[in-house]
């Protein structure tokens, strides 16, 4: 997709990969057929720029056709490069700007509650979305009105923009940072499935509380010449590169 | 106008349990009537705007209609991504509400004088931009923008706004009122100057000079059949507002004007230039201070009158 579009942002998608297709497979309660069922659990993508593996995620389970995903970023598409709900069936909220996610979940949290509905609402986001106050805003709301059908899930592959997020603003230590505004913290290795699922599937990890996963991830996973590549924040793919990188993603281990 | 947008709102919320009042800690000596009797449908959203907003658009997504409710620039200015992104692109049910519009608190300093709101949220798609011009408009303007589906902007006065309007009026989002007729001058206010314009129409009255005041509560979508009414039939367009001439009522008048081939009119906004106000003061003297009392208004259409 990043390839053909000569879109940014492919390496943001590979860090939380296995974390979508968990999510979207085991744990979301969701049905393709009826994107606007109610009771549906709800799931936000706060750091809009990894649109391109929530869009193949979506597909994957049958929200939109794969052949969608051909025209991505493309002139006339309806899948832009940072994610938009309009016209996508299975995309719950537009993002982009980054900071804008946890609020937009804590009010359908609140809403849920207020209407006594048990579904939960998820979202994820990037560490460098960590640097938004408004991001802060949400993560002292949430618990204050003990959201416990709120998970919020960081993506912490420690690159940002333009460096690392050592270099850039530290964050550490997140997950104390978290724990201090009273979330259930757990911390997880992103590219863990089993692991994953066992930490996604034993929600809320505290009752009353909202839960937060801090997701160790490395950022362009699983193409050797990607990973932990701050180039790969914004490059795309020549067509050797993307011949490479599909190779290494087919062999085994 | 902010006890006749709280005493609608309980109203309101009282025929729909999908009302919610979301507010950024501010509203002390009003808000509580509503917090009490609604507490499943009030929220105190802390210091925070950004956060309130998207909150608001949040829960709207799952169904409410949400006010969210503010002082001045705080919930426009301070969260202006989040109500472009969060509220406006997804038309969301969520209505902002300003109280102190202008020089409401004009003594508190720049920080809270609203100047440029009216400005900001037109030009955000699929905002609806209402301005009222007394308490009856904000009791009518508060249960239309409640049934309207989609984002609104209510930018209120403060307190002790005079009744101008009769209580059977009519009032539809989008249609201005003409609220003296005249075939002098046109006078187009919107806002909390509604009883300045209808003073000055009728005091030029006793002098032989038929002022029409037109009401144009809703800046977003503009009335621009009334707009070219007035270009045709009178004989000159003066517009009045508590906000900088750039980019509220007087710009969206103009723009009307411009392109109408029936626009061709003398034509004068009185507002605030672009600067911040150098001096602080009570609302009334600002207004003087600025050329928007009734004496400064009946000053500037007689001038509009004689270079004519």
């Amino acid at each position: 997709m990043t390839h053909r579009a000569r879109s940014a942002h492919v390496g943001t998608s590979l860090s939380m990969a296995e974390l979508l297709a968990v999510l979207y497979t085991c744990v979301l309660r969701l049905d393709p057929r009826r994107p606007a069922w109610h009771e549906r659990d709800r799931l936000i993508l706060s750091k809009g720029h990894g649109c391109a593996g929530l869009y193949a995620v979506l597909a994957e389970v049958g929200f939109l056709p794969l052949s969608w995903l051909e025209r991505f970023y493309q002139d006339g598409s309806r899948l832009a490069g940072h994610v938009t709900h309009k016209g996508v069936p299975g995309v719950e909220a537009s993002t982009g700007a980054l900071g804008h996610g946890l609020s937009l979940a804590c009010g359908m949290a609140l809403a849920a509650r207020r209407d006594r509905q048990n579904h939960r609402v998820f979202v994820v986001l990037s560490d460098g979305e960590c640097d938004e106050g408004a991001t802060w805003e949400a993560a002292l709301f949430a618990p204050h009105h003990q959201l416990d059908n709120l998970v919020a899930i960081i993506d912490y592959n420690k690159m940002q923009s333009l460096g690392s997020v050592a270099e850039v603003l530290e964050l550490e230590p997140l997950a104390a940072k978290w724990k201090a505004f009273r979330w259930a913290v757990r911390e997880v290795d992103g590219h863990n499935v089993g692991e994953l699922m066992q930490i996604l599937t034993s929600l809320p990890f505290v009752p009353g509380r909202p839960s937060c996963v801090v997701a160790h991830t490395v950022k362009g996973k699983g193409i050797s010449f990607m990973e932990r590549q701050l180039l790969w924040h914004y490059r795309s793919p020549d067509a050797a590169e993307l011949d490479r990188a599909l190779r290494e993603l087919d062999s085994p281990g | 106008m902010r006890t006749a947008f709280f005493d609608t709102l309980l109203q309101l919320a009282e025929e729909d349990d999908r009302i919610n009042l979301v507010v950024g800690d501010l509203g002390f000596g009003a808000v509580e009537p509503f917090a009490r009797r609604f507490p499943d449908q009030f929220l105190n959203a802390g210091v925070a705007e950004q956060n309130m907003t998207g909150i608001a658009a949040g829960m709207a997504l799952s169904g409410k209609i949400v006010f969210t409710y503010s002082i001045a620039n705080f919930p426009t200015l301070r969260c202006l991504e989040q109500v472009r992104n969060d509220v406006c692109y997804h038309e969301a049910n969520v209505k902002i509400v300003a109280v102190g519009g202008g020089f409401a608190y004009g003594a508190l300093g720049m920080t809270h004088h609203a100047t440029e709101d009216l400005a900001i949220m037109r030009v955000l798609p699929g905002m609806i931009v209402v301005a009222p011009g007394d308490p009856i408009e904000v009791e009518r303007a508060t249960r239309a923008i409640a049934s309207q589906p989609g984002p609104c902007y209510l930018r209120l006065g403060r307190a002790g706004e005079p009744i101008v309007h009769p209580r059977d009026l009519v009032f539809k989002l989008g249609r201005a009122i003409r609220v003296r007729e005249g075939n002098d001058v046109t006078l187009v206010v919107t806002g909390g100057l509604l009883a300045t314009a209808v003073g000055a129409s009728d005091r030029l009255r006793a002098t032989g000079v038929t002022v029409r005041v037109v009401s144009m509560h809703t800046t977003k979508p503009l009335d621009d059949v009334e707009i070219v009414a007035a270009a045709q039939e009178t004989r000159g367009i003066v517009t009045l507002e508590e906000h900088s001439v750039i980019g509220g009522l007087g710009s969206a008048v103009a723009e009307i004007l411009a392109e109408s081939p029936k626009g061709k009119v003398p034509f004068k906004r009185l507002g605030l230039p672009s600067a911040f106000a150098t001096e602080v003061g009570s609302q009334d003297y600002l207004r003087n201070a600025y050329r928007l009392s009734e004496e400064a208004v009946m000053d500037s259409i007689e001038r509009l009158l004689r270079a004519t």
